[in-house]
């Protein structure tokens, strides 16, 4: 590539993935302050891959994220892996966004920026919709390479397999294109102190609404086009049968498939 | 009457099960219409979709939409939808079929729910949250709801109609027909169900100590006609390959039953299969937390009680 190539990656702050999720009941809003708030998992792949491409081509590889003051966290850990900047967009008016406003605000602060590509992790722990990667790449117009398991970048030239039920496709396009990874495309790489020091003094960028071109009456929770009307723990299960093996478990098994007409 | 307007999932001319579950939903919310999108469309397709209700299908019988990436099913999706003006889109909750889901939200103004497991009659949507930990309902309240519906959310029912096809043309816009698929790659793998459409699903863990473990994880799952899982300790470990896993991180499943062996049932494990209909479990601590959820539990060595099963399987089988 003639220029410096440029790397967007957008990322998440997501309550930890091995903690107890619950809804707030005031809201039916994502409880995020009683669990640690981390970076989400599978967006740990998609910086490592954009540090893996700059490392082989060169550029420039940016932080975006969107979400309260303390998501700047989220970007401090992927710049202590090794990016660049960050840009974070956080705004009152934000919370309770569905993934259509969430998108609206990415494509609005990725629009004239001149990246070549912009890369997501395939979701996110909490809501696990996978949508907004699509999303963006519908509102910019750009070409969809979601589901990665492989990137090459050859010039202008992307190519991935997309991983599906029965194997991958192998997909091509020109940049810029909106490019989403799977977990295990790769190894995320751990802060080093180094990193994490060098991290305190990088440019991070922080943006309103406004700033993004985004009207406040169009985010948040009173502008979502899908609302929860109400919600619940899951009744508990009533306790199985539970047996220990003594050289029959298996058998044991098979009856009471047998009995439920599983088998 | 606005019609319930299906996306219909298919390989080689036949309709998948998730389809057929999700024409049985769209009839018990009104009159289900059908959209193939893609090349395809012949007896087979059109018999199945009769069968099982749809009095009209539309078709848009154009290469661009299994060619490119997503988009060009998005559009056509989207001329169908102004020409059948719905009552509301159910997609299944694959990967793709959310994404199309997404786009089209855009496209045509309106919200969208995913991985619901139920619809009410109203369009209330239930979906299982946070690892099936928690029950919400949902509805869309701008433009035409576009559900996404999880597989074995439904019995599928058939109920015969007569059925006709409207063939839709949809000029496929350039811009839409960016990412070029160029090569489709069969991972190797038996002729098992797939993952997240199986009724049943054996699954290995941490327990089942290595690759060459999931021997008997693989047999058992055959003698059910079952698809093969793993939990997130196997896969990372390397010893299976990590599109199979299930959990937080990888597949979410519910089917009719599912086996998990050597499986601890961490939270990140449960989010991916605590909606499963029945759950059995064989591993040798009595304190895993997956017995918690087992219907059916066997403290043993599963090196011992998995074959045990299966042979059992077999012989009940004739």
């Amino acid at each position: 590539m003639g220029k410096r190539m440029k790397i967007a990656v957008c990322v998440k702050q997501v309550p930890d993935t091995w903690a107890e999720k619950r809804l707030r009941p005031a809201d039916s809003l994502l409880d995020r302050e009683s669990a640690e708030g981390v970076l989400n998992e599978l967006d740990e792949y998609a910086v490592e891959e954009a540090l893996k491409i700059q490392e082989a081509h060169g550029g420039e590889v940016t932080i975006v994220s969107m979400g309260p003051e303390r998501a700047v966290e989220t970007i401090r850990k992927a710049l202590s892996m090794g990016a660049d900047a960050g840009i974070h967009i956080v705004d009152d008016a934000l919370s309770g966004s569905d993934a259509l406003a969430t998108s609206a605000v990415l494509a609005g602060v990725l629009k004239d920026r001149g990246f070549d590509l912009i890369i997501f992790g395939s979701e996110s722990t909490d809501a696990r919709m996978s949508v907004v990667p699509a999303m963006v790449s519908e509102r910019l117009g750009l070409p969809q390479l979601t589901f990665a398991q492989k990137v090459d970048v050859n010039g202008g030239t992307i190519t991935i397999e997309r991983q599906t039920d029965y194997g991958f496709d192998s997909v091509e396009a020109s940049s810029p294109v909106v490019v989403s990874v799977v977990e295990k495309i790769n190894e995320p790489r751990y802060p080093s102190f180094k990193g994490i020091m060098a991290a305190k003094k990088k440019p991070l960028e922080t943006l309103s609404i406004v700033d993004v071109g985004v009207a406040a009456g169009s985010v948040g929770t009173s502008a979502a086009w899908s609302v929860v009307a109400d919600f619940a723990a899951r009744p508990p299960k009533a306790a199985g049968t539970i047996v220990s093996d003594e050289g029959t478990g298996g058998v044991k098994i098979a009856e009471f498939l047998a009995t439920n007409k599983i088998i | 009457m606005a019609p319930i307007l299906v996306v219909v999932e298919h390989a080689d001319g036949v309709v998948k099960k998730v389809t057929l579950e999700l024409l049985t939903l769209a009839r018990s919310l009104g009159e289900p219409a059908a959209v193939w999108l893609g090349p395809g469309y012949g007896d087979t397709g059109a018999s199945q979709l009769a069968e099982y209700g749809v009095a009209t299908a539309y078709v848009v019988d154009n290469s661009d939409m299994v060619d490119f990436v997503v988009a060009p099913k998005t559009e056509a999706l989207a001329a169908v939808v102004k020409q059948a003006s719905p009552a509301a889109i159910l997609i299944a909750s694959s990967a793709e079929g959310k994404e199309i889901a997404g786009r089209l939200a855009i496209k045509i103004e309106s919200g969208v729910i995913t991985d619901a497991v139920a619809i009410a009659p109203d369009l209330t949507a239930t979906q299982s949250v946070f690892g099936g930990s928690t029950i919400v309902h949902s509805t869309v309240t701008h433009g035409i709801p576009i559900i996404t519906v999880r597989p074995n959310s439904t019995a599928p029912q058939a109920a015969a109609t007569a059925l006709s096809r409207v063939d839709v043309e949809v000029p496929v816009s350039e811009g839409a027909r960016g990412a070029k698929v160029t090569g489709r790659t069969a991972a190797t793998k038996a002729s098992r169900p797939e993952l997240s459409e199986a009724a049943i699903v054996v699954s290995g863990g941490r327990g089942v100590g290595g690759p060459e473990g999931f021997g008997v994880i693989e047999s058992l799952a055959d003698s059910l006609g079952a698809a093969v899982g793993a939990s997130r300790a196997a896969t990372d470990a390397g010893w299976y390959p990590h599109q199979y896993q299930v959990g937080q991180t990888g597949k979410t499943v519910s089917p009719q039953l599912y086996v998990a062996n050597g499986i601890s049932g961490a939270i990140q494990h449960r989010a991916g299969m605590q909606t499963s209909k029945m759950i059995v479990a064989v591993n040798k601590d009595s304190e895993a937390p997956i017995f918690e959820l087992a219907d059916f539990g066997v403290v043993g060595d599963l090196f011992a009680v998995v074959p045990q099963l299966t042979d059992e399987v077999q012989k009940r089988k004739g």
